[in-house]
């Protein structure tokens, strides 16, 4: 029942908001704010008190699990579960909402009601992902998040460079993932009924239709079906088109929230649905997934060094990141893979510290565009040295979290493909390209114009020092992270090897 | 032979036939606006209520049959005619002119569609089908003062007719090769291979129906007649005619084993591929709610013609669910174009730029139409999802993967203008009035059903069960 409540807690502390807006504009972002810390709260308690080894023969692979028949015609059950993974990134969109009603206490002064029941939306259905097992209410989580954040974007976005409005922007995240989604549900809608054809039982539950005997040409496009959905959220190159205008137009909670969350539901995706339902496929697959990963890793570095707008240049940094994770879940080794986990819990941090830190910037000079800025570190106090901590976390820096992920990644992919970790080390050099580039044209150089800026109060302070010292502390101490995550990667991992065992026999028979 | 248990079977056809009479004395001897709403309304829900009992009836009166899915468009096309009603009287206020009549168009408009659900008979068919048809140009001609309406009645009078020719002549050619006119006699006559001239009965039959569905490429007069009607009239042509004729064709398809050949399969393939895509491209640009919706409604309808091309147990269900989903939505669509332009002022409200900022200025109208527009893109958590959701899984379970991809494209394509209106809605603009509705009894029973409605596509698009039982009952019975 604590599954449903997670869920429910958000959307309920949502409409609350809505209402509370008569209380006057402080009412909802409080209820706001204690509704994401009861989230994460709830999730902290749950992981003390889990236990998260490999499960034995026989045990439940789930620490939580609730089920209930919705509609029994198609075999469809609201079936949540809860297991290392899953609470790690509940955890994650709990503190990362809670940061994002934080972030956007000044720079939401309209609507603030109302842009708090979108803000909340989006995260409940964002829990909703990270907890559905059935694979019509994952879909329907999945689907669901994206209207709120295309009202998010639409309404209270800022309008960026000219001819590029935000209602434009907001339609094209919307369109991408939208259609990309009805893919997925054609695939899942196909696998339900191939299985329905073999065994007569019409269901939509995960633990069911894992084991699913699909013919062979179907199954692999089943299995493009649920990556495109997930290659758009992720973002994977030739589908990235939506991200930085996305991103540069959404209001900071927005963008924290993509960047934070939004992005990660993909990849948790793939390591939950794309890769266990098609292991040989995926198998199949992972070189050209490990190439497009490479393109993502390179070209949003590159795009990066160029953009002058300080917000689409973090963008296009996560494209980069997110390569290096779509590299180490089609690599199928345990250590990549659980790699790839600290990396999305360490972009989360590092991007959101970001994307606030230009949030609030943005309230100081009122632009994003990096030519009319430069020399802010005589002007602002005590930002600028956030500022390059978090660059430095972002490009990899030993000691962050960010270190940890990569080095993982590249790791653990080296004995199975290591022209693609030598390929993908370069981007690492480009990654102190940009990450310094940015800081060069921000904070040092001349002033672009004279005069001390406010520093930050008490509010920036915290959420800065906050977002800092989990970064250093996962990046110095990952243990914990892992012990919780390993229960999940070890069998994804040896499904891969399973799979490629299958392979390689069948090619010395052939 | 024609006894009083089939009479029974007959009892909402004729309570709403007899309604119609009522109304129409009734103005003959007195003109009273709010009695002729309420006596049309109490008939209508007479009707309703005489439903169960015509289920249970044994026997079937001659050319009809009243089986399961006679049932299911009977309630739906009496619930649907009920919100119409709703939501005229408030709209009617403001008219210049005489307002009763327009309750009597309704009523026989009603008892054509409930007819033709349940037409079993060629004759039956094309009877129920004008009767359904001619208070249609009258009410959507309604408020002929003004141009626009005057167009709309006489466009779709004379496409009408030349469609009704169609259907005629290709009846004709069906006969001439069975000698029988009733469905089961064609199902028995047309057993055989069919030859050019059934094919081609069929074929005019399809084009007829076909327009009356405005399935691209006969859906030319679907955007005028939208935009020019007068709104609960359109609410009616929308919901009420499109889902008695989707019904019998549906009938004709699952009966008659003509309509079952591969070659008009593939017809229909290509007519639901070119419709779903063609609305949805036609509605990217316009401007005019009236006629985006109108554009919505023929894609909506190309999604639907899958059930027709895959057949089937799984297709009546599908069509049932989606027929409910669609009816849901676009009722609370049209029911805020009507009450946004409530009292009648000469023209409707249609323009997005009526729209801009409707949530500040009336919340509840605009969650409404924000909940309808979601439902019309397939959003989940609303019924529109529920109905998509069935239509996929038919085209999938069927393995007709064109048409799968042509529903994914339509669907991508029609988010971009339902977002587009959406995003309208909450658009503030300078100079804004804060609330402008007015409060009185008839908009409160207009927005009391609209809530209705609204409410309705959220719990049919978080729990369909029942909903799905219901359809399934009636499914099985055919």
């Amino acid at each position: 029942m604590i599954l449903v409540w997670l869920i429910l807690i958000p959307f309920l502390g949502g409409l609350l908001c809505w209402q509370a807006e008569r209380w006057g504009e402080q009412a909802p972002r409080w209820i706001a704010l204690a509704t994401m810390l009861f989230v994460l709260v709830i999730s902290v308690l749950l992981w003390l008190g889990g236990n998260f080894s490999l499960p034995g023969n026989g045990e439940s692979q789930w620490l939580l699990e609730w089920r209930v028949d919705w509609i029994p015609r198609f075999g469809i059950e609201i079936h949540l579960a809860l297991d290392g993974l899953s609470l790690i990134l509940v955890a994650l969109t709990g503190f990362l909402g809670a940061l994002a009603v934080l972030c956007s206490w000044h720079e939401i002064a309209h609507r603030v009601g109302f842009f708090h029941l979108n803000l909340l939306f989006i995260l409940g259905g964002v829990v909703g992902v990270f907890l559905a097992l059935d694979l019509f209410l994952f879909f329907l989580f999945w689907e669901m998040m994206l209207v709120p954040m295309y009202f998010l974007i639409a309404l209270w976005g800022h309008s960026g460079s000219p001819g590029q409005t935000r209602i434009r922007a907001a339609t094209r995240f919307f369109i991408y993932t939208q259609a990309s989604g009805l893919l997925m549900l054609v695939a899942i809608l196909a696998l339900v009924f191939v299985h329905y054809s073999n065994t007569g039982e019409l269901s939509f539950s995960y633990d069911v239709l894992r084991g699913t005997d699909v013919p062979e040409p179907l199954a692999f496009w089943l299995m493009l079906g649920f990556f495109i959905a997930f290659a758009v959220k992720l973002p994977v190159v030739p589908f990235h088109g939506w991200l930085p205008d996305a991103h540069a137009q959404a209001p900071t909670a927005g963008s924290v929230d993509l960047a934070g969350i939004l992005l990660k539901t993909a990849a948790y995706g793939m390591i939950r649905f794309a890769l266990p339902l098609f292991p040989e496929q995926s198998a199949a697959f992972a070189p050209v997934a490990m190439t497009l990963g490479l393109v993502g890793i390179i070209y949003g570095a590159v795009l990066a060094c160029g953009q002058q707008d300080i917000k689409r240049l973090i963008a296009y940094t996560s494209i980069s990141h997110m390569g290096f994770v779509l590299i180490a879940l089609y690599s199928g080794s345990e250590l990549a893979i659980q790699g790839a986990i600290i990396l999305m819990v360490a972009h989360a941090f590092s991007s959101a510290g970001l994307f606030i830190l230009s949030g609030q910037l943005y309230e100081r000079i009122h632009t994003r565009d990096m030519r009319t800025m430069g020399g802010l570190w005589s002007r602002i106090p005590v930002l600028p040295g956030f500022t390059l901590c978090f660059v430095a976390a972002s490009l990899g820096m030993p000691a962050t979290a960010n270190f940890v992920g990569e080095f993982m990644v590249l790791f653990g992919t080296f004995p199975s493909a290591p022209v693609v970790v030598v390929i993908a080390s370069v981007g690492l050099v480009l990654a102190a390209i940009y990450s310094l580039l940015l800081m060069q044209r921000v904070h040092y150089g001349p002033e672009y114009r004279p005069g001390p800026l406010k520093g930050p109060d008490a509010r920036e302070y915290g959420m800065m020092l906050t977002l800092l010292v989990l970064t250093i502390a996962v990046g110095l101490y990952p243990q914990p992270l892992l012990d919780t995550t390993a229960a999940v990667a070890a069998p994804v991992a040896e499904l891969f090897t399973d799979a490629s065992d299958l392979a390689a026999r069948a090619g010395e028979v052939n | 032979m024609l006894t009083l248990e089939s009479l029974v079977s007959l009892l909402p056809l004729i309570i709403v036939a007899t309604t119609a009479v009522v109304v129409m004395l009734g103005v003959a001897w007195q003109r009273h606006h709010a009695g002729t709403a309420m006596v049309s309304a109490g008939g209508l829900v007479l009707a309703l209520l005489s439903v169960p009992l015509a289920a249970g009836a044994l026997t079937s009166p001659p050319l009809m049959t009243v089986d399961g899915l006679a049932i299911m468009g009977s309630v739906l096309v009496l619930l649907c005619a009920l919100v119409t009603v709703a939501l005229s009287h408030h709209y009617l206020t403001g008219y210049i002119g005489p307002r009763e009549e327009f309750y009597l168009l309704l009523l026989c408009a009603v008892t054509g569609a409930l007819g033709l659900v349940a037409s079993d008979h060629l004759a039956t068919l094309f009877i129920s089908l004008e009767l359904l048809s001619m208070p249609l140009y009258g009410m959507l001609a309604y408020s002929f003062r003004a141009e626009r309406s005057l167009e709309a009645g006489i466009k779709y009078l004379v496409l009408s007719a030349a469609a009704t020719a169609f259907l005629l002549f290709g009846m004709a050619l069906i006969y001439a090769r069975t000698g029988r006119m009733d469905l089961a006699g064609l199902a028995a006559g047309l057993a055989a291979t069919p030859d050019a001239w059934t094919l081609a009965g069929a074929v005019l039959m399809v084009v007829g129906l076909g327009f009356k569905l405005s399935i691209v490429p006969f859906h030319l007069w679907t955007p005028d007649v939208y935009q020019g009607g007068p709104a609960p009239a359109t609410i009616f042509l929308a919901t009420v005619s499109k889902l008695a004729v989707f019904l019998v064709l549906l009938r004709l398809v699952m009966v008659a084993p003509i309509f079952d050949s591969e070659w008009l399969r593939t017809l229909f393939t290509l007519l639901a591929l070119i419709t779903m895509l063609g609305g949805n491209l036609l509605a990217l640009f316009q401007p005019n709610l009236k006629r985006l919706l109108g554009y919505s409604s023929i894609a909506h309808f190309g999604y639907l013609l899958v059930a027709i091309v895959v057949g089937g147990q799984l297709a009546v269900e599908a069509t049932g669910v989606y027929l409910i989903t669609y009816l849901v939505t676009i009722l609370a669509a049209f029911g805020v174009v009507t009450q946004v332009s409530s009292p009648f002022g000469g023209e409707d409200a249609a323009g997005l730029h009526h729209y801009r900022g409707l949530f500040w200025r009336r919340p509840w109208l605009a969650a409404v139409m924000t909940v309808s527009f979601l439902s019309l893109a397939g959003i989940p958590l609303t019924a529109g999802f529920i109905g998509k959701f069935y239509v996929i899984a038919l085209g999938v379970a069927d393995a007709r993967w064109w048409l799968v991809g042509g529903i994914v494209a339509g669907s991508a394509i029609g988010l971009f203008y339902y977002l587009r209106v959406m995003v309208t809605l909450y658009m503030p603009e300078p100079g804004m009035r804060r609330r402008d509705a007015t409060e009185d009894w008839g908009s409160r029973v207009g927005g009391l059903t609209l809530m209705v409605v609204a409410v309705l596509i959220l719990v049919i698009g978080v729990y369909p069960a029942p909903v799905i039982d219901w359809v399934v009952g009636f499914s099985g019975v055919l």
